[in-house]
């Protein structure tokens, strides 16, 4: 929150990247080889990869912004 | 239940997924992707932990995260302790029974008091510098009232930690088909691990997390499902087509009386019972989610948190209640037919016999089933067990929208965001049992005269202590599912007697400490003896709620109001025959008696009432929307 602490949204910024980039290489792959879990419904739309890239790119964002060192304040 | 509160309030109505049949295959299982995403956040927590550790030396940095949260860190924080996966799950279940009747417990069961905790009741919490609800009782009505009220509320966070921890096992095995053992002994390390370490500003920092990942995990399905659904029109169409009512759509049409509406519950109950006891009990008493705004760096923050909090509070009917209703039409069996999910005890009556083929009870389980919507032939193919016939509950709704919409990777985000809502929520009980237990029973009691770093050990220990017994509570729990309701119960007993206690001694001068801690074990024991009468004898539920036609969720709420009343009535009664407080001891403590301190100006676009007539303007809007 203060200081050269590392706040919060530092720790949701790591978390969100690393999900975002995991399930949207999923996506790509999905996409890219065709192969769609059977149970899933509406695959069409490849949720996945707009879905983690966009967890990936509020991750960066705070990854970013409230990286250690920087003021928060 | 709302954890407890959520679980209270939703938990407190019987809606405890915990309640899960055990027996079904699991609905989902997950693959290597997903099992990653849920290995990195227990990492993350443990990290967490860790690297708080550093920050958690002195007794108000591990009790009180210093005082030093931010509004948002502290709204947030505020609304995620109340937004356990018991909840969302019940919740969306609830939706699935009922229709939109099950938001009142988002909107006029919370929206008003966490808006009267902002801008009425904090400053006094905050100028007391308190460290605990039961300590702002010590300062106004003496030792007796805290030490009861201290009591209580150790007891009831202990067990309700150990019904969290079952509760997450159970739901582990139904939907993943874990070991209830290892969910309970896994969740458990790490709560005990990151709270022990960090204290308060750990688990602070985890229910913004979670909140976070309650989002991202769980957002999909509601905009998925309405893609799907045709939107809010096409919803509604097929709903009414399907079930032959509107009342699924409608808040408060239907409540004129209690046969009137599914939920059998009268909108006076709703009002007065839930709009103004419970959840003027829960947001404004309950230390466990008063004690996150404690902890915010001002006054202002202090008062900015709860309206944040109401913000995020009134859209989480988008995630639960939404799901629940798409439920009610997108659901499907394996060939393509809509799937009717039904209650635990349907369920639990079509148990399926280990060696052979068929229902154990085929009689037991055919009369229960008479009474759902399954269609004859679908009856039939769960009588014989046939392949693709298996029964699923409300409270699955929510993990069966999940897994209709989310693959590998998006299933694992939105497994996490459960267990987060979990662990969370043990953590956020164990972390108030240990600011409690220290300040309010352990310091006056036993030892009255010790170092700070002698009182913050003692938390550590009452953390790795209370996480032990907790487990010990999760197994009674799971060798005597019984004992479930009256844990539950449990919640219920305190919370209207305390809410009585507090608002007479925050806006009555005249109330002395004898009327308050008497008040307080009056409203207590009413509310017991309440309970034990319609245990007893179920046919006086309706003298309790005030007419026949009410439901087992309408005894709730009058209940807690009939308590309540209790408890006014004897801390006025008392209060005029004892002899009052000089008014100068008051300072700080009751309005009339406390020069609040004056708050720099700040631009309207920072200023707690501009946000809070906002809320009001959105509350009054949503509930016309859908009256």
């Amino acid at each position: 929150m203060h200081g050269s602490r590392i706040p919060i949204w530092f720790f949701i910024g790591v978390l969100l990247t690393v999900y975002g980039v995991l399930i949207l290489g999923y996506g790509i792959y999905e996409t890219v080889s065709g192969n769609y879990p059977p149970q899933v419904q509406m695959t069409d739309l490849h949720t996945p990869v707009w879905w983690g890239g966009l967890l990936a790119v509020i991750g960066l964002f705070y990854l970013v912004k409230f990286r250690p060192g920087r003021s928060t304040k | 239940m709302l954890e407890f509160a959520p679980l209270s309030i939703a938990g407190v109505f019987g809606m405890m997924p915990a309640q899960l049949a055990l027996s079904a295959a699991p609905l989902a299982r997950l693959k290597p992707l997903d099992i990653a995403v849920i290995a990195i956040y227990f990492a993350m927590v443990v990290w967490i932990g860790f690297y708080l550790k550093g920050q958690s030396n002195t007794s108000e940095e591990f009790f009180m995260a210093g005082r030093e949260m931010t509004a948002w860190i502290a709204g947030l924080s505020f609304v995620s302790a109340n937004m356990g996966s018991l909840e969302l799950m019940g919740w969306a279940g609830s939706a699935y029974q009922y229709g939109i009747l099950a938001t009142h417990w988002y909107w006029v069961g919370a929206i008003p008091a966490m808006l009267f905790l902002g801008l009425v009741m904090m400053p006094f919490y905050y100028v007391s510098k308190t460290h605990s609800v039961p300590g702002y009782l010590k300062l106004r009505f003496g030792e007796h009232a805290r030490i009861l009220a201290a009591i209580s509320f150790a007891t009831e966070m202990i067990l309700m930690s150990g019904v969290n921890m079952f509760a997450m096992a159970v739901v582990m095995k139904v939907v993943l088909g874990w070991d209830i053992t290892f969910s309970i002994l896994v969740s458990s390390v790490a709560v005990a691990l990151y709270v022990g370490l960090g204290g308060l500003r750990s688990a602070i920092f985890n229910e913004v997390l979670q909140f976070v990942l309650i989002w991202g995990g769980a957002l999909l399905v509601p905009i998925l499902g309405m893609m799907q659904a045709g939107g809010w029109s096409g919803l509604k169409t097929k709903i009414i087509a399907n079930m032959h009512t509107d009342t699924y759509f409608h808040l408060w049409r239907d409540t004129g009386h209690f046969s009137a509406n599914p939920m059998g519950v009268h909108w006076t109950g709703i009002v007065f019972g839930l709009g103004f006891v419970i959840s003027f009990g829960y947001w404004t008493t309950d230390f466990l989610v008063v004690q996150r705004v404690l902890a915010a760096h001002n006054l202002r923050a202090a008062r900015m948190a709860p309206i944040i909090g109401s913000f995020f509070k009134m859209a989480v009917p988008f995630i639960v209640i939404l799901p629940g209703l798409l439920g009610l039409v997108l659901l499907q069996n394996s060939d393509g037919s809509r799937r009717v999910l039904v209650g635990e005890d349907v369920v639990k009556a079509c148990s399926v016999n280990a060696t052979s083929s068929g229902v154990e009870d085929a009689a037991a389980c055919s009369a229960e089933m008479s009474k759902t919507r399954l269609s004859p032939a679908y009856q039939q193919r769960v009588l014989s067990d046939a392949p693709g016939s298996e029964l699923h509950s409300y409270n699955e709704a929510l993990p069966l929208m999940l897994v209709r919409y989310c693959g590998p990777g998006l299933l694992g985000l939105g497994i996490t965001a459960l267990i987060a809502g979990f662990m969370s929520g043990m953590a956020g009980n164990v972390s108030a049992f240990s600011t409690v237990w220290t300040y309010d029973i352990y310091k006056p009691l036993i030892k009255k005269t010790g170092s700070d770093s002698h009182y913050v050990m003692v938390g550590r220990l009452s953390i790795m202590v209370g996480v032990a017994v907790s487990i010990g509570a999760a197994y009674l729990v799971m060798h005597a599912h019984g004992i479930m309701d009256y844990v539950q119960a449990l919640f219920s007993f305190f919370i209207a007697p305390l809410l009585g206690a507090i608002l007479m001694g925050m806006f009555w001068k005249r109330a002395t400490a004898p009327a308050g801690f008497l008040g307080l074990l009056g409203g207590i024991v009413t509310s017991v003896s309440l309970f034990v009468w319609v245990k007893l004898n179920p046919s006086e539920l309706a003298t309790v709620a005030l007419s026949s036609d009410a439901k087992p969720m309408a005894e709730n709420l009058y209940r807690a109001l009939w308590a309540f009343l209790t408890s006014i009535i004897i801390i006025y009664v008392v209060s005029l025959f004892t002899k009052a407080r000089p008014v100068a001891e008051l300072e700080g403590l009751v309005y009339g008696a406390t020069k609040l301190p004056t708050e720099e100006p700040v631009p309207f676009y920072k200023n707690e009432y501009i946000w809070a007539v906002l809320v009001v303007v959105i509350f009054a809007v949503l509930n016309i929307l859908f009256w």
